[in-house]
């Protein structure tokens, strides 16, 4: 089941320093759109905004709507909690919990969130594990620590836990950035069988790699350092890369600028 | 600028393309040092100035002068710096060593002549000057209930105070209550027992007792918790701050709320160094005999009721026994030291072991 994101206006403050100016856009449901763009731009800043991620660090805050089928994620009434759930999050640095075991992990936000039955847990981690194509590596080492697998099995680890608890939006930080050709090609392979199920929003610097996954592309862009980031192009990823209008757009893509 | 090569640079003594150097042969060290000490016996017996204390001692500096020479003409400057620095670190490394191993080797051969079977079941109750009997059992009790008392009041008390200061507290009132923990962490142990002398027992224990003040082994342990608590809040606040931000990211990212992100992924990641913490307060609480004196008085009959009546503690009956005028107390002061030292050594190995239990080996 997954959901329409729409973006109105959305500003996003760390302080009094303001990262993003009124980012407009809407992402379609069981699609891959890709955020590309400068460094500091503010395409995570955009990204951590929609599961209301942004608002951990101290003095960040936010103006705009944000709505997912229609639910504004910012009224007053909203549980962080729930929206978090409902958007599942995928860091550039895999981070499994160190206290855990493989099978801990998976089921890590099951079990916190209040699912005990140990049948159900059993299964959602052997689901989850083979939907992140990690089943058959570690079936046999399940209890063994999260934190000892390669850095890709451990990006996959990560996925393999934001999808146990069932989001129906799966954003992606910049999520190959640290791992090796053969790890990348695993994870997009992965993203192409999530985009069944799941709306995928993804970071990523590698232009490429926007080019093969996504079906949709934004292009963040900043005037100068300090200037907040814009978004200066939204489109399909074939126009994107085959024919910006924006200038800005096709200088970025043809390694003119950035 | 104009065109600057390589070449040009400031050499760093090196001669391109030769990778090998020499080193200084072990036989050549050897002899730096049988010359070493055999200077340093000469000088000190010659002139009659010491005995082999001071032997080793001018040996040892002799001998690492001497290497420093003998290498930096063998091997080069770069190489007979690095020598130096690493002899610097070992011989201090030895030095910092030697006190505590001092202090073990004294504890044991003096304290193993009481190391008997009557010491551990015995109380001083009508043991006098001309007894060689007696023991520490009402000290160890006490010990073993004040500071029990102590870590139970304190380590709650502290872990979620540095949960606070770290998780939730921001601005000017965390900043207070990091300041006053701070000055915590330097009150005399004697000023909390006063404290807990004029505060509790002065004024709330008469409440219990018919108006009348009371000393009890209570007492202690809240002086006792009063010394522990800021070295717990500063030791896991440091610990919990260095759980990486990216890990509770993660647990949010999966809907989990802050209180359970909190107890279930931030606290198990930071425990061991917690329980190091803890058990350094703990070690700290149970060696301290100046608030036991004040508030629980001393005893020298076994009382298990830590609420009410006198109480001693090892440390306390360490001090009292060591200004004994019997001459059968010294010995029991040495064999309660050593007990002492004891249980804070296994308490530390058994949390040690069990904070290693929860958390997953490699």
């Amino acid at each position: 089941m997954a959901k329409r994101i729409e973006a109105s206006n959305v500003t996003s403050y760390y302080g009094s320093f303001k990262a993003i100016d009124s980012i407009s856009m809407t992402v379609e449901p069981k699609s891959i759109t890709a955020l590309i763009g400068p460094s500091g731009c503010g395409k995570s800043t955009f990204l951590r905004s929609i599961n209301r991620m942004h608002e951990v660090l101290p003095g960040a805050r936010i103006e705009g709507r944000l709505t997912i089928d229609d639910q504004n994620i910012y009224d007053a009434d909203v549980d962080v909690t729930a929206v978090r759930r409902m958007i599942g999050m995928v860091f550039q640095r895999p981070n499994p919990f160190p206290t855990m075991s493989i099978y801990e992990n998976v089921v890590a936000g099951l079990k916190l969130n209040g699912v005990k039955k140990k049948s159900h847990l059993d299964d959602a981690a052997e689901a989850s594990l083979r939907s992140a194509n990690l089943w058959e590596e570690v079936k046999d080492r399940l209890g063994r620590p999260g934190a000892g697998l390669s850095g890709g099995q451990q990006q996959r680890l990560c996925i393999a836990r934001t999808i146990a608890v069932e989001p129906q939006v799966v954003l992606m930080d910049e999520p190959c950035s640290a791992l090796d050709p053969i790890s990348t090609l695993a994870i997009e392979d992965l993203m192409f069988k999530l985009k069944d199920r799941f709306t995928i929003i993804i970071v990523t610097h590698n232009m490429q790699q926007a080019a093969r996954v996504s079906d949709k592309t934004g292009f963040f862009s900043i005037d100068k350092t300090g200037d907040p980031g814009r978004l200066i192009e939204y489109d399909d990823t074939q126009k994107i890369f085959s024919n910006p209008t924006q200038k800005k757009t096709e200088d970025y893509i043809t390694g003119r600028f950035g | 600028m104009s065109t600057m090569t390589q070449s040009d640079l400031p050499g760093v003594g090196m001669t391109p393309g030769n990778i090998r150097s020499k080193k200084l042969p072990l036989a050549m060290n050897l002899a730096v040092a049988v010359v070493a000490f055999g200077l340093a016996a000469a000088i000190v017996y010659g002139f009659g100035i010491g005995n082999w204390v001071l032997v080793v001692v001018l040996g040892w500096v002799l001998y690492l002068v001497g290497l420093l020479i003998a290498a930096s003409r063998v091997e080069g400057r770069r190489a007979a710096r690095n020598r130096a620095w690493r002899s610097l670190i070992y011989s201090a490394c030895i030095l910092a060593i030697l006190p505590l191993a001092s202090v073990v080797w004294t504890l044991i051969s003096k304290g193993v002549q009481r190391l008997d079977g009557d010491f551990f079941n015995s109380s001083m109750n009508n043991i006098g000057a001309r007894d060689p009997g007696g023991g520490a059992y009402h000290a160890i009790i006490g010990t073993i209930q004040q500071v029990g008392i102590a870590t139970i009041i304190a380590v709650p008390l502290g872990v979620l105070g540095a949960i606070y200061l770290v998780e939730y507290g921001r601005g000017r009132f965390a900043n207070t209550v990091r300041f006053f923990v701070d000055v915590m962490t330097g009150i005399p142990s004697i000023v909390a027992g006063l404290f807990i002398l004029s505060f509790w027992v002065l004024i709330v224990s008469p409440w219990f007792n018919n108006g009348e003040p009371r000393f009890s082994g209570f007492a202690a342990a809240l002086a006792l918790s009063v010394l522990m608590l800021p070295t717990i809040v500063r030791s896991t606040e440091e610990m919990l701050r260095l759980v990486p931000g990216p890990l509770r990211e993660g647990a949010y990212a999966l809907g989990v709320p802050q209180w359970k992100t909190i107890l279930k992924i931030v606290v198990p990641t930071a425990l061991p160094g917690i329980v190091t913490g803890v058990m350094l307060a703990i070690a700290r609480a149970a060696g301290e005999t100046a608030p036991v004196l004040l508030v629980a008085g001393g005893a020298a009959a076994i009382n298990f009721d830590p609420f009410n009546g006198n109480q001693s503690s090892l440390a306390l009956f360490v001090y009292q026994q060591a200004g004994d005028a019997s001459k059968y107390a010294p010995a029991r002061a040495w064999t309660a030291a050593l007990t002492l030292v004891a249980i804070v050594l296994i308490l530390t190995i058994a949390a040690k072991m069990l904070a290693r239990r929860n958390s997953l080996t490699r």
